[in-house]
């Protein structure tokens, strides 16, 4: 006879001190583990539910403005240092780290329109409505030396935007004419205009460093190769377009933020019809901004939010509100992805986290793994209809939600007026029209 | 210090009989010794050597012996990862392959083949670690000629180790007879139930005694909840929850008449049977009831689950077994499986077999995939309880003998039994201890706890269920598997349903729709007259003009049937016509040269 029965030793499966840990012998045998979907389902349930739970967005608000914020601008070199200006005029720089203002310079008369910083990051630019370029220094003066800007350049018109070149001493600002300068001149190197009679924003593209974009107040939007003496080429649309923004990764494609409350995703070489229609807002959208990644970006609206959209969905994945903010006039999105920057017209800067439910500070290996085994099971299960209703859940204003459906209706009534304009005419004589084609007038080249 | 003394040692004659067994520390002595002779060596014959070689020739010299060592890479004989078996590859397959990719779109075709490599990864890191497990499976082999159902307790007990040789005992309970038993999922703790009202828990391997009472009252059945820190048992009239110290938590007097019960681990769900037919459910985590089903079939004495669905099967007195979830007030499944009543049934734990034993004096073996019978046996007296082990051995309790199957379904039809024993009075229950290899049973004269080789599975998951857990661990364990608890309404047929791809039909995604929306968005919006100045909206005014729109609405129905007919005529002409140039073939045209 022989036999063998089953005997353990104790000692191979309990720690041997007290200071060990303790051992965990694993079996991955599928008999041992029944109801494997079921339980990766409650899982991903619970966390979406915690992801839910644990969204508190607003990290903090940086005020110290006497009037509205009008522009904000990032650092080229220092992530936690924020250049913004307000209406009246005032400059400020921000430590984030400290959500401390750092210093405080009264750059222009009137309005503050537009704020950017050198590629080097030793000085940054301003333009205001007192006609003027002002390039300032990033480090402060000495105690009890005047706050002086290093050169300003008197101009004939009001600049209402500046961006400057990626690498080189030229910077463009636009107004009554887009003008590109050189930094060493008084006058500008060059100037477009087509016919125009003002541009509300001007940005140069990061991959292709002569190219920039241009929103015209013709509901236009024209693009420039500085080489070349005349701009290329041109798309109308319906409405005016406020801001635009270059995906810093897919660099032909760039996402303008309209008057007729979307935003439009265009591929630079196919301007006819835009990529992707972004819907949500309720009001007209104001600045727009990509995260430094490229895959998504964010706006700021009228409509007192600010929304996040991945660059391919037509809606947005999550919106940002609270009480006391008013109309969200600029937003950037800091150069670690991490953190967005909103400034609105009650004065103050808002930091919110780009991901609403992340854990800040540094995170043991043990609490990542779980955050990538959370994530995995959520994307694995997004489409279940539990999880789906509870992951795009959101609480919105009233106001916000009330006009959120009356322009649902109006779209919903506009949509059965056709119909039946189609039904009762002859056949094909009334084209279908997409809702991407809708927008967009003619593309001038 | 030790080192002198042991040189000293080592020139005497003591030295050759018997040597001193080498210590750690004199080993690296003396190879540190000769690590410092050579340091010495080194330093008088390196000088001159550092100025003879110059910096090429050296750097010459590093490049030969590193391809010395590729060439050694060369000619590796067994060159790529390791062969993993065919058979151990299968264990962790997670459904089939995609099989067409040639019509998916460019985007879900990279996500599939993503995916479809992750999951293969994570096939063969599975398989591979399976290779590496500690502990083997028992066995028992007779010598030639040697029936093993002959190897009494006895000498198995006396053949093997003294810790496993302790696992063969027995319980001389004559009061308070027949006992129930349960084993916690663990194995470590064996509840015991006499009939007269004996409960005691025992932790059984070290015979630590936990709690022992009598409760004065008939116990039915008794059942382990999630720890062993709490079990349920089912008294004359009401349900009863104690703890582990013995001290009544609940009485539940909404289950009464209680029969038997079954534990649904990852549910947290207790599903009791009672004498009034009804099937109940208790979710133990927040102490509901999730479902009362009146089965109208009688007294409901015989119950089983089944652990890889969780579904609940009962045997009735005329021969039925039927299956229950907690969703449906109807039987999922109703099988004939005996003429006359059923006894006892269990199912495995893949939920792929099921064991059925009636009066008939049959044992039937039954697919519950596709709900067919497999084998029939025949037992001289009928087999009173029925459990099957976690490695599939099947222990029949007929009369005072309980016999051990091996290969209940595989291959052939079974001849002999594994193994056998009597006990002394007749049985009342039996129960496989998980991963250990031990078959408890209750009978009238007490418990005994049998060695049954290969019975247990040899290797646990800790993170699912520790024999060894320490309290800290079990109370963790219990907090997660508490966040994981699966919901009732989870509970089906297949328990993988929630992973496939609903296909719903439109209707069905259209009615989901209308219900999201709140309206209908492609239903007729029903007309509604606008009203008009200057006496148009009359209502006769009114009435016309909703008939215009009636009527152009009917048009448009006329419309659409008058065409389908055209086209129906057309087709038919048409087929008529080909039927004609063929000759026209009717049924008596085959007769024809």
């Amino acid at each position: 006879m022989k036999v063998k029965v089953l005997c353990r030793n104790p000692d191979d499966y309990v720690r041997e001190t007290s200071k060990d840990i303790q051992r965990v012998p694993r079996n991955y045998d599928p008999t041992l583990h029944p109801f494997e979907v079921p339980r990766e389902y409650t899982r991903a349930l619970n966390a979406t539910k915690l992801d839910r739970l644990f969204a508190k967005p607003f990290v903090a608000s940086l005020d110290g403005h006497r009037d509205g914020v009008n522009c904000i601008a990032r650092h080229t070199k220092s992530l936690s240092t924020v250049l913004s200006g307000a209406c009246d005029g005032q400059v400020k720089l921000w430590n984030l780290s400290k959500r401390e203002c750092l210093r405080t310079i009264q750059a222009h008369e009137g309005f503050v329109r537009g704020i950017c910083s050198r590629f080097c990051g030793t000085s940054f630019f301003t333009v205001g409505d007192d006609k003027t370029i002002k390039q300032w220094n990033m480090e402060a003066p000495g105690y009890g030396v005047q706050e002086e800007p290093l050169t300003t350049i008197l101009g004939k018109a009001v600049y209402t935007g500046i961006d400057h070149h990626q690498s080189e001493g030229t910077f463009a600002t636009c107004g009554q004419t887009v003008d590109i300068w050189d930094e060493q001149r008084s006058s500008p190197i060059r100037s477009f205009s087509w016919g125009v009679d003002s541009f509300s924003c001007v940005r140069y593209n990061p991959v292709e460093t002569e190219l920039l974009a241009s929103c015209a107040s013709d509901r236009s939007i024209v693009l420039y190769d500085t080489r070349e003496s005349a701009p290329l080429k041109k798309v109308v649309m319906q409405l005016r377009s406020n801001t635009l923004c270059w995906n810093p990764m897919e660099a032909y494609n760039f996402t303008c933020s309209n008057e007729d409350y979307n935003l439009y995703t265009y591929d630079m070489r196919r301007l006819d019809t835009p990529v992707t229609v972004h819907m949500d807002h309720v009001s007209a959208v104001l600045d727009v901004d990509y995260s430094p990644t490229g895959r998504e970006f964010v706006s700021a609206s009228f409509d007192k939010t600010v929304r996040i959209f991945p660059k391919h969905s037509g809606h947005s994945r999550e919106v940002y509100h609270t009480k006391r903010m008013q109309h969200v006039i600029c937003v950037r999105w800091s150069a670690d992805d991490k953190y967005i920057l909103s400034g609105s017209d009650e004065m103050n800067i808002r930091i919110w986290k780009a991901n609403a439910s992340e854990k800040l500070g540094v995170l043991t290996a043990r609490e990542k793994a779980a955050i990538h085994y959370n994530q995995k099971l959520k994307e694995k299960f997004q489409h279940h209809p539990q999880v789906k209703r509870i992951a795009r859940h959101r609480h919105l204003p009233r106001d916000i939600f009330k006009q959120k459906r009356e322009l649902r209706e109006m779209k919903e009534a506009r949509r059965r007026k056709e119909q039946n304009v189609r039904k009762h005419s002859k056949p094909d004589s009334v084209p279908l029209v997409t809702e991407k084609e809708k927008h967009v007038v003619t593309v001038v080249e | 210090m030790a080192a002198p003394v042991q040189e000293a040692l080592a020139s005497t004659h003591v030295e050759k009989k018997k040597k001193p067994p080498k210590r750690y520390w004199e080993e690296t002595k003396t190879e540190d010794d000769k690590t410092t002779d050579k340091g010495k060596n080194s330093e008088v014959e390196a000088p001159h050597e550092v100025t003879e070689k110059k910096p090429y020739q050296r750097r010459k010299e590093r490049k030969r012996r590193v391809e010395r060592t590729i060439m050694s890479g060369k000619n590796d004989p067994f060159p790529g990862e390791a062969a993993i078996p065919e058979q151990q590859l299968k264990k962790f397959e997670r459904g089939k392959k995609f099989q067409k990719l040639n019509n998916t779109r460019m985007k879900a075709k990279e996500i599939i083949t993503k995916c479809e490599a992750a999951s293969e990864l994570a096939q063969k890191e599975a398989a591979r670690y399976d290779l590496m497990l500690p502990e083997d499976a028992g066995f028992l082999e007779g010598d030639e000629g040697e029936d093993t159902c002959t190897v009494s307790q006895e000498d198995i007990a006396e053949a093997v180790d003294i810790t496993s040789g302790a696992k063969y005992f027995n319980l001389h309970l004559t009061q308070f007879g027949p006992y129930r038993l349960d084993y916690s999922r663990t194995g470590r703790h064996l509840l015991l139930g006499g009939r007269r009202g004996h409960v005691s828990c025992i932790d059984w391997q070290t015979k630590h005694l936990m709690c022992e009472m009598n409760v004065m009252e008939t116990v039915q059945d008794i059942k382990w909840l999630h720890t062993e820190s709490m079990f349920a048992v089912a008294q004359k009239k009401w349900l009863y929850i104690y703890d582990s110290k013995g001290i009544e938590l609940h009485c539940i007097k909404k289950f009464n008449d209680v029969l038997r019960m079954q534990f649904l681990p990852y549910h947290f769900l207790l599903a009791t049977a009672s004498a009034t037919s009804f099937l109940q459910y208790l979710d133990v985590s927040v102490g509901k009831e999730v479902a009362a089903i009146c089965t109208r079939s009688g007294r409901l004495d015989v119950m089983a689950q089944n652990p890889h669905n969780a579904i609940i099967h009962l045997g009735h007195p005329n021969g039925t077994v039927s299956l229950w979830s907690p969703n449906q007030k109807e039987p999922l499944v109703k099988m004939l499986c005996h003429r006359g009543a059923v006894r006892s049934l269990t199912v495995d734990k893949t939920g792929t077999y099921m064991v059925t034993s009636g009066l008939d004096r049959r044992l039937k073996v039954y697919d519950i995939r596709a709900f067919k019978p497999l084998h029939k046996y025949f037992l001289p007296a009928g087999a009173s309880c029925l459990s099957l082990s976690q490695k599939g051995l099947l222990s029949a309790a007929t009369g005072d003998v309980v016999q051990v199957y091996r290969d209940v379904w595989g291959g052939g039809p079974v001849s002999k039994p594994y193994m056998a024993h009597r006990v002394r009075g007749s049985v009342w229950g039996v129960g496989f201890c998980p991963f250990e290899d031990v078959l408890g049973i209750g009978h009238g004269e007490g418990f005994t706890s049998m060695i049954v080789p290969g019975a247990g599975e040899p290797n646990f998951d800790a993170l699912d269920v520790n024999p060894y857990r320490s309290i800290k661990q079990r109370q963790e364990w219990e907090v997660k598997a508490l966040l994981e608890k699966v919901q009732p309404e989870l509970i089906g047929l297949d328990p993988g349903l929630l992973g496939k791809v609903d296909q719903a039909t439109f209707e069905q995604k259209h009615k989901e729709r209308v219900e999201a929306l709140g309206y209908d968005p492609l239903a007729n919006e029903k007309f509604k007259p606008r009203f008009k100045k200057r006496g148009k909206s009359t209502a006769g005014a009114v009435e016309k003009r909703k008939k215009k729109v009636g009527h152009e609405d009917q048009r448009d129905v006329i419309r659409k049937t008058v065409e389908e007919r055209m086209e129906r005529e057309k087709e038919r002409k048409e087929r008529s016509k080909q039927l004609a140039e063929q000759g026209g073939k009717t049924a008596l045209a085959r007769f024809k040269k």
